[in-house]
């Protein structure tokens, strides 16, 4: 069975729509104007236990919203979901203990103490045994590599340095589930790579169920097996990233090593010329047209050596978005 | 039932620790207490010189000696010491709408009984460094205390009286600042709650001063119990049968007011849409 149950699920806000002015403003103490916004509307899915899936969409796809509601911070408008038996948005202790959100830059730390005073916090709210909560914390500095900066004011860590505490505040009770919202936002490259790497590490030893969101497609590439898309609302794709190609990627980038570096003109009626540098051409060609294309080429040109190959990840994806949008 | 306490003393604990973390600012915020009164009693002086044209000791005003007036003074400053929860309801209300609140919705912990116990570990903090001062200033006014010390009976009614006000200032400021689930913006709700609150609390002057129809209307706030009414227990103001309807009373305002934070928490997380990302 199903570790994560969503049916039909969905959720709307009501939004003040302000016109722009002063006397949109004075008009708004009488009587307001409000628009629907259905950031989640409708959608089903199923995540198997020690899955870990990628949520991506464009800002405001409900990505975020879902994870809310997964984590029972907000009730949705309609529609159920189960969470290791449990419903989230009763916000039953004994579901509490079992799972963690973690959001980027949002601090569950205490701003002014070292974390090591957030950390015994946890282990007393989430009832942590103090043998368990030792080894855990153990473990978790020998992945995180922390121990010199547990005794330091949060305030004064930097933000890579703070999102590892999260991460351990949030996994100290060793949760079965794990939500994680753009957990390597405003991060630079080198700490992206070491949660990425701590996360794949724990995620396997560990075998925990991991929903994450994120805008990096270094994270998802990385960490997850399984990608939902979701766009305005709705689940556009659910399956694997390389999925994501075959199933959108509607042409081929063509690379055409020539004989003859003098012969580059006239390959714009096999597609769209994205690169010229002699001897090389590197065309864009509608996936259906690329044998025929390739044949008419190879009819018409001398070529040394030829390649095709599937567009960019992110390009693909970007396409997807917009396509949504319209 | 002992993991629970346990639960409590490291909440306590560390928001103790938090509280000792800026010391300049928090020593400075104890003493300033200290100053609105000496204004007080001066502006009280020339009052009491003026009605008693130039002969203080004689003058009364609505069966207040200046004495009274000092006593009374010192004494709504000490329950005030217990009522006012600066922060608290602005507190909640930023949480909410910048979403900090959401770790209270995550995590297996009330958001009010955190914020009571952190509330007692800041007034725990207070005290421990206002005690000396109090002492003094008690000591240095003892003159003014014409009546004497209260008797064991009444003595006890005024701690039980105080106990009952810290915890109604708490409830109080907890279920404005919860008005944040339905209005993101209470800054002018709490300024107006701040000033009545002032006012009808008994901190500008003894509540018994006031005519009908005032007096009736500051006998059905609750606002009288934050500073007042232990003070006019303490001086032996209110005895017997009344002094038991008063604490009865009290005790009905902190149920009321802890039942409608319940209920104001329940329906306000339901509505609450998660702002801040």
């Amino acid at each position: 069975m199903a570790i994560i149950e969503l049916r039909n699920l969905a959720k709307s806000y009501r939004v003040y729509q302000k016109k722009e002015g002063l006397g949109a403003s004075v008009r708004g103490l009488f009587r307001r104007e409000y628009r629907e916004v259905r950031a989640v509307q409708g959608i089903d899915l199923d995540v198997e236990q020690g899955e870990f899936v990628a949520f991506l969409g464009p800002n405001g796809a409900g990505k975020t919203t879902t994870l809310k509601l997964l984590s029972g911070v907000i009730t949705p408008t309609s529609g159920t979901a189960e969470v290791m038996g449990h419903i989230p948005w009763k916000r039953e202790n004994a579901y509490r203990r079992r799972f963690a959100l973690v959001m980027g830059q949002k601090n569950q730390l205490w701003w002014d103490l070292p974390a090591q005073e957030s950390f015994r916090l946890h282990q007393q709210i989430y009832r942590i045994h103090p043998g368990d909560f030792e080894k855990t914390m153990d473990e978790l500095d020998e992945l995180l590599d922390v121990k010199r900066l547990l005794k330091q004011p949060v305030r004064e860590l930097s933000l890579g340095e703070r999102m590892r505490m999260e991460l351990i505040a949030a996994l100290l009770h060793s949760p079965d589930v794990l939500f994680l919202d753009e957990p390597t936002i405003g991060l630079d490259v080198v700490a992206q790579h070491s949660i990425q790497q701590f996360l794949k590490y724990y995620q396997e030893r560990r075998k925990i169920t991991i929903l994450l969101t994120s805008h990096y497609m270094k994270d998802v590439a990385a960490l997850c097996q399984r990608v939902v898309i979701i766009a305005g609302g709705l689940i556009k794709y659910d399956g694997s990233l390389s999925g994501i190609v075959d199933r959108f990627g509607e042409y081929k980038v063509v690379t055409l090593q020539l004989a003859d570096e003098r012969q580059t003109n006239g390959f714009e009626r096999f597609g769209e010329v994205l690169d010229v540098q002699p001897p090389r051409v590197k065309l864009r060609i509608d996936r259906s047209e690329v044998a025929g294309a390739l044949a008419a080429i190879l009819a018409k040109h001398v070529i040394d050596d030829v390649a095709v190959e599937d567009p960019p990840l992110e390009e693909v994806i970007a396409q997807v978005f917009s396509q949504v949008d319209v | 039932m002992l993991a629970r306490a346990v639960t409590w003393w490291t909440v306590f604990r560390i928001a103790l620790e938090e509280r000792l973390v800026y010391r300049g600012d928090f020593a400075l915020g104890t003493l300033m207490r200290f100053l609105p009164i000496i204004t007080q009693i001066f502006l009280w002086w020339a009052v009491f010189e003026s009605v008693g044209e130039g002969d203080r000791s004689s003058a009364d005003i609505a069966g207040y000696h200046f004495e009274n007036m000092v006593a009374y003074y010192l004494l709504t400053m000490l329950g005030r010491a217990f009522s006012s929860m600066p922060g608290l309801a602005s507190g909640i209300a930023l949480q909410i709408r910048d979403g900090e609140i959401k770790k209270f919705l995550i995590q297996p912990v009330d958001m009010v009984g955190f914020l009571l116990l952190t509330r007692v570990a800041h007034k725990a903090a207070y005290y421990a460094v206002a005690l000396l001062p109090f002492a003094l200033v008690f000591y240095l006014c003892r003159g003014y205390f014409i009546d004497g010390w209260p008797d064991a009976t009444t003595m006890a009614a005024f701690v039980l009286s105080l106990a009952m006000a810290f915890l109604l200032g708490f409830f109080l400021e907890v279920s404005i600042g919860l008005i944040g689930f339905w209005f993101l913006e209470v800054t002018s709700l709490l300024f107006l709650y701040m000033l009545l609150s002032f006012f009808l609390s008994g901190h500008m002057f003894p509540l018994d001063m006031l005519p009908q129809p005032w007096n009736f209307l500051v006998e059905s706030m609750p606002l009288k119990y934050l500073a007042y009414f232990p003070s006019a227990v303490f001086l032996g103001k209110i005895t017997g049968p009344e002094l038991v309807r008063g604490l009865v009373i009290e005790a009905a305002w902190l149920v009321f007011f802890v039942v409608l934070s319940r209920v104001m928490f329940h329906y306000g997380v339901r509505r609450y849409s998660g702002f801040g990302g």
